[in-house]
């Protein structure tokens, strides 16, 4: 590829998905763009560019940058998160919102479904001291192939060994042939929507909790910056949002500070 | 240091996981069949088990059961692992008293996230 090409390509998703993809990571873009260009009749990535810049096929764009996106999740991934979510935030909400009993939380980038699948599961083991609660799970991601999996709840048995607890497995999932399905009330206590961070997204409303886990590494500061000031404005006041292993608001926006004694969670800086 | 107590009658198996294991700070103790087991428990009770279901002389879960009557034997966390992968049977290592449950085929990932889980990392 030659470096006009691969700098359109590079402009080209960083606006459509807010990734950076610096020159080393060429490889890459070859490896994942392939065969899009095969199933086009391309042999190189030439050609597939040559379509992107004419910009008539929307479908090409779409499928480009879905094709882009790293989408590896597992259930309670990193474990630490999930455990201060029960122990800490869930104890502190149910006091807090003990006259509204309503609860609301946003994964930002919910890929194949685990995050509010674990999350889902967590509320429901916690059922007992939140009775007469409205509960609202939402999972949101930019490409429509992992929500479709998403919301079918299905997961292999690599999947469902990855992160999930034997007992969890037993208690909410069925085996259909090969594979495990979620059960069908934590299906329905989790609503999938497609959205991209680089779009408006204050329509979703104020929520409680906001997992942005595993997304924000693929942006540039600047993008980070953009996104977590437009979240500061969705959470509320006393609410707290939860960023992945590698990822910090520290160097980045002043609207977030670390919570303290709780790696990896967030609250308002005022 | 823990203890780590693999049971397989597979040689091929029960060297990779002591492989997978030891790269996790395991001292490991093998055993063939649950008999085999029973009595390597009898004279040095371990801190885990990785435990294979189908086995000649004694199974897995018969091992378990009788395991957890044993004097002490209440104590060992133990990990099925198992190619019997559908629910009946894991709701039965549960029930005979399993800690956790691994399908196989597993690699070194899903034994780390297993025994992390139930806290023996
Ligand atoms: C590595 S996964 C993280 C999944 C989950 N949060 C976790 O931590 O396991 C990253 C997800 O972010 C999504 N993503 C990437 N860019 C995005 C954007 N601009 N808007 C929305 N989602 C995006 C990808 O489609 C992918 O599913």
């Amino acid at each position: 590829m030659n470096s006009a090409d691969f700098q359109f390509l590079a402009d080209f998703l960083k606006k459509g998905s807010g990734l950076v993809v610096s020159e080393d990571k060429m490889y890459l873009l070859e490896s994942r763009l392939l065969p899009i260009a095969r199933e086009r009749g391309h042999n190189t990535l030439d050609g597939l560019v040559a379509e992107l810049r004419k910009g008539t096929d929307s479908s090409l764009k779409v499928a480009v940058i879905e094709a882009m996106t790293t989408n590896e999740s597992f259930f309670f991934r990193d474990t630490k998160p999930f455990q201060i979510f029960e122990n800490e935030t869930l104890p502190a909400l149910i006091e807090a919102r003990a006259a509204r009993k309503r609860l609301r939380i946003w994964c930002a980038a919910a890929s194949t479904g685990q995050e509010p699948y674990s999350l889902a599961m967590i509320l429901k083991e916690n059922a007992a001291k939140m009775p007469g609660w409205r509960t609202e799970i939402l999972g949101t991601d930019l490409s429509s192939e992992v929500l479709e999996k998403a919301k079918a709840g299905m997961y292999s048995q690599f999947e469902v060994q990855r992160g999930l607890p034997i007992s969890l497995l037993v208690k909410y999932f069925r085996q259909v042939n090969e594979m495990w399905q979620i059960d069908a009330a934590i299906r329905a206590s989790v609503r999938f929507q497609k959205l991209n961070l680089m779009d408006n997204f204050t329509h979703l409303g104020k929520f409680d909790v906001i997992f942005c886990r595993n997304v924000l590494i693929y942006f540039d500061q600047q993008t980070k910056a953009e996104v977590l000031e437009r979240m500061s404005t969705m959470l509320e006041p006393d609410g707290v949002l939860f960023l992945g292993g590698a990822e910090t608001v520290l160097g980045i926006t002043d609207k977030f500070k670390p919570v303290t004694g709780q790696r990896g969670v967030y609250q308002h800086a005022a | 240091m823990k203890s780590c107590l693999i049971v397989d009658d597979s040689k091929v198996i029960r060297m990779v996981a002591r492989r997978i294991l030891s790269e996790l700070n395991f001292e490991i103790e093998e055993a063939v069949d649950g008999q085999d087991a029973l009595q390597a428990c009898q004279k040095n009770m371990p801190d885990a088990v990785l435990l294979d279901w189908n086995m000649p002389v004694m199974n897995g879960l018969e091992f378990l059961i009788k395991l957890r009557q044993e004097k002490g034997g209440d104590r060992p966390i133990v990990v099925f692992c198992t190619t019997e992968n559908d629910m009946e049977h894991i709701q039965k290592a549960l029930m005979a008293g399993a800690n956790e449950y691994i399908m196989k085929p597993f690699d070194r990932e899903i034994i780390e996230a297993k025994f992390a889980q139930v806290g023996l990392l």
